[in-house]
């Protein structure tokens, strides 16, 4: 009855998403996601468009599907079906004889350069200095001149208030700090769109305000943002749209105040309360 | 007279000749120092050849296509699965000798590079790839998933992934693994012995067979190679520090007493029983 390997209990909702083809004119635009690991479908149909400078807060239970989402929007998992468009160009996928088929490393590489992505896990490299974390990808995969390349990268570091920490290693720095420079990184990309995966899920408490702090001002400098967090302060004061997934597909979605204060299904109301006490 | 000369003749055959033994060490001959010298270079040469082509067998084993992978893993089999003594004679001998490849001298530049010395490097080279295959590959997947992933997300390709992000971090893994490696490389060289290279331990031969002083000579063969081997390990220490996170503090390195006699702590090895030139690993370093 409760067997979780078989697709066949997956909750029946109303809701369905946006319908019809992907829509190349939003930023992100992706139809019918699917994605299983060993049998398991952990996406089982997402659909969902994005348009600029929106800031979609992304929440569900742990297991529902939110960071697989996350992570199949620049590639990082493959999908099985569905599609993926970011500013109207598949991601991961060309046209085959009869089927997509998957791009080759190299083409999936040059997609993933406007797409941001912050881990949860901040994962800086270890081996550079927090400037160089932050100037090195627009040096070897853009070709910017190394000399503006780490003036630009200083100005990013002092623009999440880590101007001062610039030849340090990140082993040296707090996770807050880690996590800042990561997002610093990102955004010398000059990224499109930028994906959150709960950044600040492996942070202590005392340090989560300052990384909301910079994401908050993110959202003001107006960047299209997918955030998969339970930070609710952050969901409430900056989101457009709060996202609620459950069991591989959107459970039900809409601004933060509607599915705050009035949402369609109980389980978001048990949800967001119990998330909501400990954010 | 004849008496007296007979014992002091027949008290050096059975004892040990310091003079013999300190004027070997001291002042080695012209033919001993060329032996030593051959057997630095051909280390440097070919661990440095070894590392390379290991890298390349390493990536092999990583890529996407499958038949380089299994390629890479069938040398891995084949060169670790035999001798290296075996490796050498069929290589300088076995090639000759089946008339497929005979190792003739070659002139380059001024120098003349022995038949025997490329047949050595060769094989030492295609001998350590094998092994330091295994440890770059092993270095590799020690490194985070994390790591790839962040530099994915950033628009590396592969190649750009591994150059910037995966192989700088690897080399911190490898380095402790490589010095065990030319530590290892220097003393097979001795094996060199068998296609009748002139390096240090066969230099000793012949010193031996003209002057029977077997005990001694080898004795300060074995001197040599231990201050080889000391040597190194003081660079490699060295090149360790350089290569440690500055943010990290790195574990305390062996003391030089640690170093020389292998000991961890306690009271001074008890004499004659250190194991000389031992190097410390990796792990009892993580240890400390």
């Amino acid at each position: 009855m409760n067997d979780p390997h078989g697709p066949h209990d997956q909750p029946t909702t109303g809701y369905t998403g946006p319908t019809g083809p992907a829509d190349p004119t939003a930023v992100l635009s992706a139809r019918g996601m699917v994605k299983a690991f060993g049998g398991v479908r952990v996406l089982n149909g997402v659909s969902m468009d994005v348009r600029a400078r929106e800031v979609v807060v992304v929440v569900g239970p742990s297991g529902s599907g939110k960071t697989t989402f996350l992570r199949c929007l620049n590639h990082l998992e493959s999908i099985d079906e569905g599609e993926i468009l970011v500013h109207g160009r598949r991601v991961g996928y060309k046209d085959g004889l009869d089927r997509l088929v998957e791009e080759r490393p190299r083409a999936i590489a040059a997609r993933r350069r406007n797409i941001g992505f912050v881990f949860q896990r901040f994962n800086l490299f270890p081996h550079l200095s927090a400037l160089d974390n932050v100037a090195v990808a627009p040096v070897k995969v853009l070709g910017v001149p190394k000399a503006e390349a780490r003036e630009q990268a200083q100005a990013l570091l002092a623009r999440v208030g880590l101007a001062h920490k610039a030849s340090s290693r990140p082993s040296v720095l707090s996770g807050g700090q880690q996590q800042r420079v990561a997002i610093a990184r990102a955004l010398a990309m000059k990224p499109e769109l930028m994906l959150f995966d709960e950044p600040t899920s492996a942070l202590d408490p005392e340090m989560v305000g300052e990384v909301v702090t910079v994401m908050k001002e993110l959202v003001e400098d107006g960047l299209t943002m997918i955030v998969v967090t339970h930070e609710m302060g952050f969901a409430r004061s900056a989101a457009d749209r709060l996202v609620m997934f459950d069991q591989g597909v959107i459970l039900e979605e809409g601004t933060p105040e509607k599915l705050m204060t009035d949402p369609d299904h109980q389980r978001t109301r048990a949800f967001l309360r119990r998330i909501d006490g400990h954010g | 007279m004849a008496d007296t000369s007979l014992l002091a003749d027949s008290a050096q055959v059975a004892g040990f000749d310091w003079s013999f033994f300190w004027h070997y060490l001291i002042s080695p001959s012209g033919t001993f120092l060329e032996g030593l010298w051959r057997t630095v270079y051909i280390s440097v040469v070919a661990q440095a050849l070894g590392v390379l082509l290991g890298l390349v067998i390493a990536l092999a084993q990583r890529s996407r296509f499958a038949a380089l992978r299994w390629g890479g893993g069938a040398y891995v089999w084949l060169i670790r699965g035999t001798p290296l003594l075996v490796q050498l004679v069929l290589v300088y001998n076995g090639l000759a000798a089946a008339g497929v490849y005979r190792f003739t001298d070659v002139q380059v530049g001024g120098l003349v590079l022995l038949g025997v010395v490329q047949a050595a490097v060769l094989t030492l080279a295609v001998n350590e790839a094998a092994y330091m295959a295994e440890i770059i590959r092993a270095a590799l997947d020690a490194i985070d998933r994390g790591q790839t992933e962040a530099a994915q997300a950033l628009g590396m390709t592969p190649s750009l992934t591994m150059r910037v992000v995966l192989l700088p971090q690897a080399l911190r893994i490898i380095v402790p693994p490589l010095g065990n490696e030319f530590n290892l490389m220097m003393k097979s060289t001795s094996l060199l012995s068998v296609i009748g290279l002139q390096e240090m331990f066969l230099t000793a031969q012949s010193i031996n067979s003209a002057t029977f002083k077997t005990f001694e000579i080898f004795l300060v063969a074995a001197c040599y190679y231990l201050a080889l081997t000391t040597v190194w390990s003081f660079v490699q220490r060295s090149i360790e520090r350089r290569l440690a996170d500055p943010g990290t503090t790195p574990p305390p390195g062996p003391s030089l007493r640690e170093r020389l006699v292998g000991g961890r702590g306690g009271g001074p090895a008890p004499r004659g029983t250190a194991v000389v030139g031992k190097e410390p690993t990796l792990a009892g370093r993580e240890a400390s």
